[in-house]
Order: C-alpha cells, then sequence, then structure tokens
C-alpha cells in the first residue's frame, strides 16, 4: 500500500499478512501514523485516488482488490461495514437520523419503503439500546455515546460479516468507552460478526480481542493469540510497548527510546532497528522475515527469533 | 502548618446558553451552564495535585479560571495569601508570571509563524528576565535576551540551543514542541504550573518520558502543580493529592494513595473499574455505570450523579425526568413497549421538578395509575421507594416524589467525600 505524495512515496503498509476468522475481534494495535488505520481503509477500499495497493484480500469467496466499484459498493454495508473514531463527522449535520437510517436501506434495496425502513431501524436501534424517538432528532441533538451507537445500528442494518472499528472509542470517556465495547462484544455475538478492532489502546485490545496484531512502520511486527503475547511478548517493540502503558499497577515509567520513523521513501533494515534495544548488526540491512515462533505459532519480523 | 500556595474556595462558573431574539421575549433566557458548581480545595506548596474527571466535568474550567482566562461568577481564590480573584489588569499581568498554563495539544500552543526562539523571547521581553532578587528586568540587547532563551532550552533540554532557537514548530517532534512550551512556561519562574491534559497527545511509547520530564522539572525548581487529566492511571502516578470531579463538583478528595487504595464515592469506583486493563488474564465483567453524563445546564437534583449511579439510595435526588429516563430505558424492549403500550407513549410524560405527569386524552387515568405504579415498583429499585404518590387529577396522572436530603462534603478516613453513602 503506496501513497504517491510531493515529497515521494509513502509506503503506509508493506507486506501485511493479516487473516480475521468469523465470530472474533481482531486487535489491530500501533501508535499514530503505523498504518492501523490505511489498512482498515484498504480492506473497504476506501482509500484517496494517490494510493496503490497490491496484494489481496480475500472476504468469503471474493478477492475484495479485483472486484469492480459496482460489485464493491454492494459488499460495503451489506457484508462488510466500518466505524469511526468521530462520529459526527460521519453523521450529515443536516439530516434527521431516520433519514440516515432510510438512506442507507435504500442504498441497497432502492424499493423499501418508508414504513418498512423505519421498523427495521427501530429494530437495529433497540439493539444497540437507542430509543426509538432519537429517530426524529439530527446529530448534534444527541450525546456522543448515542452518536456512536446509531453509527453502530446503520452498521448492524444488513447483517455485516466483518465490522471494521477504527478508534471507535478514543473520543469517549472510560465509562462510555467501556459501554460501547461491552455493546459491541454483545452484538457481535448475537449478529455473529467478526470485528476488526483498530485502536492505539492496549488495554482496549487486552480485555476484548481474541487475537492482537501490532503494527510498526507500517509493517506487522507481531501476531498472535492476545494471552500469550501479552504474557510474552516476542517482539522487542511489542515489549516496548506493553512497557509503555500506564496502568494502575504501574510503579515505574517506561517509554521507547526515540521518535517513530518518517515512513518516506525506501527503507532497508528492520523499521524499528533505530529504536531497539536488542538490535543486531543484521537488523540495521535486512529486513526480517516474519518466523513463526513458539508454540503458540506467533508470527514475529524479528532477527531474534 | 505553613499556608497553602493556592486556595479555592467555593468556586462557581456559569456561562450563559445563547437564546435566539424569540426564546429571549417568551423568557427562559437565564439557563445557564454549570460548569465549576460549588468547588473548593487547596494545594501545599511543592505538591502535585491532580484534578481528574471526565470531558465536561468542569476541571479545564477551573485552569482557565486560574489564570484569568474565564471570570468566576463567585469564590474566591488565594494564590500566596492574596486574593485574586478579581484581578485588575495589572494583577493579572502579574498574576500570570506566576501561575502558567501547560496546554494538550503543544502545536496549536506554538505560533506557526514564529520561531520556536522568537516564541520564548516574546514572553521574556514582555515580562522581563527573572533575578535572583525576584525583580524582573527587561532586557538591555537582543544578545542577552537571546542568551536567555538558550539558556531556557538548555533547562528544558533541548540541546545544543542554537539549533532549536531558528527552528519552526514543524520542523519539531511532538516530545520536542512538549519542551518547547514548558520553555516557554518556566521562563518567568512560576510558582505554580497548571497542565493541561500534558500527555493526552503523545504516543503511548514516549508519554512516560514527558511525565517523568515534568517530575525533573518540579524538583529541579520546586515547582507546584496542578495536574489535569481524565486519566487516572496518569493522576495515580504524578500526583500527591487528587480530587476526582463530576459535572461541576468535586465528589471524592484525599491523598491519592489512600484514594486508589480504597475509593469511597461509587463515580470514583465506576472511573476506576471502567479503566481498561493491559493483562487479559484478568478480565472481568465490568458492573457500568448507566447512560451519560448530563447536560450541565440542567444538572440532576441532590446528587448529580444519582441517575447512573449503582449504589443509589432513596434519598439521593429522584425528581420527574428519572421516571421518563426509566420508562424510555425500560420501552427498548419492544415487546415490553406493546405491553405497556396503555403508560406510553415517552413523550406523552413531561417532568416539572419532583413531578411526572401525563394528560391521559383517551382511556382510563385509574388504568394509567395502576399500570406506572407496577412498573415503578418493579423496575424503579431505589427510585420506587422515593415516591410520595402517584395520583390522578381529574384525567392527570401525577407521579410526586419526596425532596432529597441535604447533600455536603463530608470528612471520611481522612478524606472529603459528597455521597449520602457516609
Amino acid at each position: 500500500m503506496t501513497f504517491e505524495t510531493p515529497q515521494g512515496a509513502v509506503r503506509a503498509v508493506q507486506d501485511v499478512d493479516l487473516t480475521i476468522d468469523g465470530g472474533t475481534i481482531v486487535g489491530l494495535v500501533g501508535e499514530s501514523g503505523c498504518g492501523k488505520s490505511t489498512l482498515g481503509r484498504s480492506i473497504l477500499r476506501l482509500l484517496p485516488e494517490n494510493a496503490t495497493v497490491r496484494g489481496s484480500i480475500r472476504f468469503a469467496e471474493h478477492d475484495l482488490l479485483t472486484l469492480s466499484p459496482r460489485q464493491m459498493r454492494d459488499l460495503r454495508g451489506r457484508n462488510l461495514a466500518m466505524i469511526f473514531q468521530d462520529p459526527m463527522t460521519r453523521l450529515n449535520p443536516l439530516m434527521r437520523i431516520r433519514d440516515h437510517f432510510i438512506e442507507t436501506i435504500r442504498a441497497h434495496d432502492p424499493f423499501v419503503r418508508v414504513k418498512e425502513a423505519l421498523e427495521r431501524a427501530k429494530k437495529v436501534l433497540a439493539d444497540v439500546r437507542v430509543p426509538s424517538d432519537r429517530l426524529g432528532m439530527y446529530p448534534h441533538e444527541l450525546s456522543g455515546g448515542m452518536r456512536q451507537r446509531v453509527m453502530i445500528a446503520l452498521c448492524l442494518l444488513f447483517k455485516p460479516a466483518l465490522l471494521i472499528a477504527d478508534e471507535p472509542t478514543t473520543a469517549l470517556d472510560v465509562i462510555l468507552e467501556a459501554q460501547i465495547l461491552q455493546l459491541l462484544q454483545s452484538i457481535m455475538h448475537q449478529y455473529n460478526m467478526s470485528v476488526l478492532l483498530i485502536t492505539h489502546n492496549l488495554g482496549l485490545v487486552a480485555e476484548f480481542a481474541d487475537r492482537v496484531a501490532v503494527m510498526y512502520a507500517g509493517r506487522i511486527a507481531e501476531a498472535g493469540a492476545t494471552v500469550p503475547l501479552f504474557r510474552e511478548p516476542r517482539h522487542p517493540y511489542t515489549h516496548g510497548l506493553l512497557r509503555s502503558v500506564i496502568d494502575l499497577q504501574t510503579t515505574k515509567l517506561y517509554s521507547v527510546p526515540g521518535e517513530p520513523p518518517s515512513l518516506l521513501g525506501e527503507s532497508v533494515g528492520c523499521p524499528f532497528y533505530p529504536r531497539c534495544e536488542k538490535r543486531m548488526a543484521v537488523c540495521e540491512t535486512v529486513f526480517p522475515e516474519v518466523r513463526l515462533v513458539g508454540e503458540d505459532r506467533r508470527k514475529v519480523a524479528c532477527h531474534l527469533y | 502548618m505553613t499556608a497553602p500556595l493556592l486556595e479555592v474556595r467555593d468556586l462557581k462558573v456559569y456561562f450563559p446558553v445563547f437564546h435566539g431574539f424569540v426564546q429571549r421575549l417568551i423568557g427562559g433566557g437565564d439557563a445557564k451552564v454549570h460548569a465549576v458548581d460549588g468547588v473548593t480545595f487547596s494545594i501545599p506548596e511543592g505538591q502535585v495535585f491532580g484534578l481528574v474527571g471526565e470531558s465536561g466535568c468542569g476541571k479545564t474550567t477551573i485552569a482557565k479560571t486560574l489564570v484569568g482566562l474565564v471570570r468566576p461568577t463567585s469564590g474566591q481564590i488565594v494564590f500566596r495569601g492574596k486574593d485574586v480573584t478579581h484581578p485588575d489588569r495589572k494583577g493579572l499581568f502579574h498574576l500570570r508570571e506566576q501561575i502558567q498554563l501547560i496546554y494538550q495539544d503543544p502545536h496549536a500552543a506554538l505560533s506557526p509563524a514564529m520561531t520556536v526562539g522568537a516564541a520564548v523571547a516574546d514572553v521574556l521581553r514582555t515580562h522581563g528576565l527573572p533575578s535572583e532578587s525576584g525583580v524582573r528586568v527587561l532586557p538591555k540587547s537582543e544578545d542577552e535576551l537571546r542568551a536567555a532563551v538558550y539558556q531556557v532550552f538548555e533547562d528544558v533540554g533541548l540541546r545544543p540551543p542554537s539549533f532549536f532557537y531558528d527552528k519552526y514548530p514543524d520542523e519539531l517532534s511532538g516530545g520536542q514542541k512538549q519542551r518547547v512550551v514548558a520553555g516557554r512556561v518556566l521562563a518567568l519562574r512560576p510558582k505554580l504550573i497548571v497542565a493541561d491534559e500534558p500527555v493526552a497527545m503523545l504516543d503511548m511509547s514516549i508519554r512516560a518520558r514527558m511525565l517523568e520530564f515534568l517530575l525533573e522539572l518540579k524538583a529541579k525548581h520546586n515547582l507546584t502543580y496542578l495536574f489535569i487529566t481524565h486519566d487516572l492511571a496518569t493522576a495515580k502516578f504524578m500526583c500527591d493529592r487528587i480530587a476526582i470531579m463530576y459535572l461541576g463538583r468535586i465528589v471524592e478528595m484525599g491523598p491519592a494513595r489512600t484514594t486508589y487504595a480504597d475509593p469511597k464515592h461509587p463515580y470514583t469506583r465506576a472511573l476506576l473499574q471502567a479503566i481498561p486493563s493491559p493483562d487479559p488474564e484478568r478480565r472481568s465483567t465490568k458492573v457500568l455505570p448507566k447512560g451519560e453524563v448530563p447536560n450541565a445546564v440542567w444538572p440532576p437534583a441532590g446528587c448529580r450523579f444519582h441517575p447512573r449511579c449503582p449504589a443509589v439510595l432513596p434519598t439521593c435526588g429522584w425528581e420527574g425526568r428519572d421516571v421518563i429516563a426509566l420508562l424510555e430505558e425500560r420501552w427498548l424492549d419492544l415487546e415490553l413497549a406493546a405491553r405497556e403500550a396503555e403508560a406510553g407513549p415517552v413523550d406523552a410524560w413531561e417532568a416539572n421538578g419532583l413531578i411526572a405527569r401525563r394528560d391521559v386524552k383517551e382511556g382510563d387515568p385509574a388504568a394509567v395509575q395502576t399500570l406506572i405504579r407496577g412498573i415503578l415498583n418493579g423496575g424503579g429499585g431505589p427510585m420506587a421507594d422515593a415516591i410520595r404518590d402517584v395520583s390522578v387529577e381529574e384525567r392527570t396522572v401525577v407521579v410526586e416524589f419526596r425532596p432529597p436530603d441535604p447533600l455536603a462534603p463530608k470528612e471520611v478516613e481522612g478524606r472529603v467525600v459528597e455521597c449520602l453513602l457516609y
């Protein structure tokens, strides 16, 4: 995945392999600029025109990268859906909530009558615990939590198989964040849906994800089942990131030395090399291949293994 | 005990809600946001005092009030023994040499058109160079000014200073910008630094570095911090004392160590419980407060947390709109809503203070009365015990509550807690 920019090509995502099984939550974690949002958007092919994507994205029996725009449009919203960090920028401020539902339903079933569309809207709104009188309101009349619930409800209309949630709670306070994630977890079971949870918050991933992929500088540094990965991180970056989390048990602060790298231009060697505490000579020149490490067959891109 | 560096007594800050012309004519124009509604705390010299709460709880308004960016509605602010609640122009100028603010976003705090050297120099040119005697002297030459800025840059770890002096904010990393902002603040040798979410914008892997830097500066310059954050974990690490705010009031305040070990207020407990733990082997089912923070224009009666509180009592402040909220919540279950259709819909109900009422236009008011009484007794919990009566007046069903018990901050085991449980 490369963006052409006036300053040169930005390799936002490189050599990424990611599998999401049915009915699971996969957490995609990383810091700002690591490419996690770009990866999420490329699944839905929601990328700007200066982006070029190579590789394949298989969803059920389709390769998403070879579908026509029309086929893709049909899959989007029907089988694949996405929620974003700030629902206020995704809801049209001039449209009542009911019209968002009618528009979304008619995008896929053009001949549905308003009455039937509203019945379907009420049903999904009840699932996300939003009272149906909110249908007559405008987005600005809803609270932040309600707006995000409405966004989720819009996604649920066609019972998608995969929901991509890009920092869905970053704009919310801790209690609301926990509420929304509990909600996502319960509807995920109810709708038999998978979730790709994109976040910078390791705590959320630890609490909710079945599997985790840690991204750094456009690549996946480490990926595996949540429990063993948190218990015994193998990649030095994962290790550093986990140590730098400040939680209620923290007694000593830690931060990863250096600053995140620029993605501009061709990179050689491991992108984490300048910040790594376990770097070796080979790291500077050769990019580490992904290897399967340990009993849990974890994917790790590091020369230590 | 020496006098505290800063004392805030019963501070209130209200903002008027903008009303259109017609609305002003028909009245109701006195609505205001109760951003800070009776807050009292004090900070001894050399301590880190944490003000913790969710967005909209009033913590940033307090910060702005302290540096004179917002005028308090009432209350008193005493800084180093002097009343600075309503400073005049000159008083404010000198107050700001002693109380300085660090914002959340260093990028927004620096002018993109000014080199970072010029940004710091500007402050020193306005306020003069601090000296041993405490009297500020205006710099005599540009060279002297530049040397003073270099000294500041050295101080905050921007080395070599000559390298950074002519940089624009765009050319620096987030951490470096935060250091420039800290340098500009320190250049005046303030006594108190108000840090408003200083690390919220930074990536996790470098956040700790900024916190350590703040603690280093504190030790080196004998500073006192008011540390404002929504992140309880960071506050635990940084603060000597903390105050938890909810909707304009402090609900719990005390030494950080004991407050975290044994939180008293149900809101503090809820906040602590909601923090996601980065340990998948300690996953637990959380019992979260219902709903969201209510509108600060009409804060709930009694305890402001009562509509969401898991430990709520009948005397916490129930009122008419809580009935409407209960019905709304209950009828999210579409089957239940259909079965209890006679008592609804929700919009047929209106609330006024301690009363919730519904005019029954068709059908039998007595039947609605029985139905609503059953619903409240069945699903109302402690709210049901707060009801004085469910009556029928002509064709109107009226639910009336008893007034709440008075609520005031109480001393509980060395802490101040505002909750009827104690």
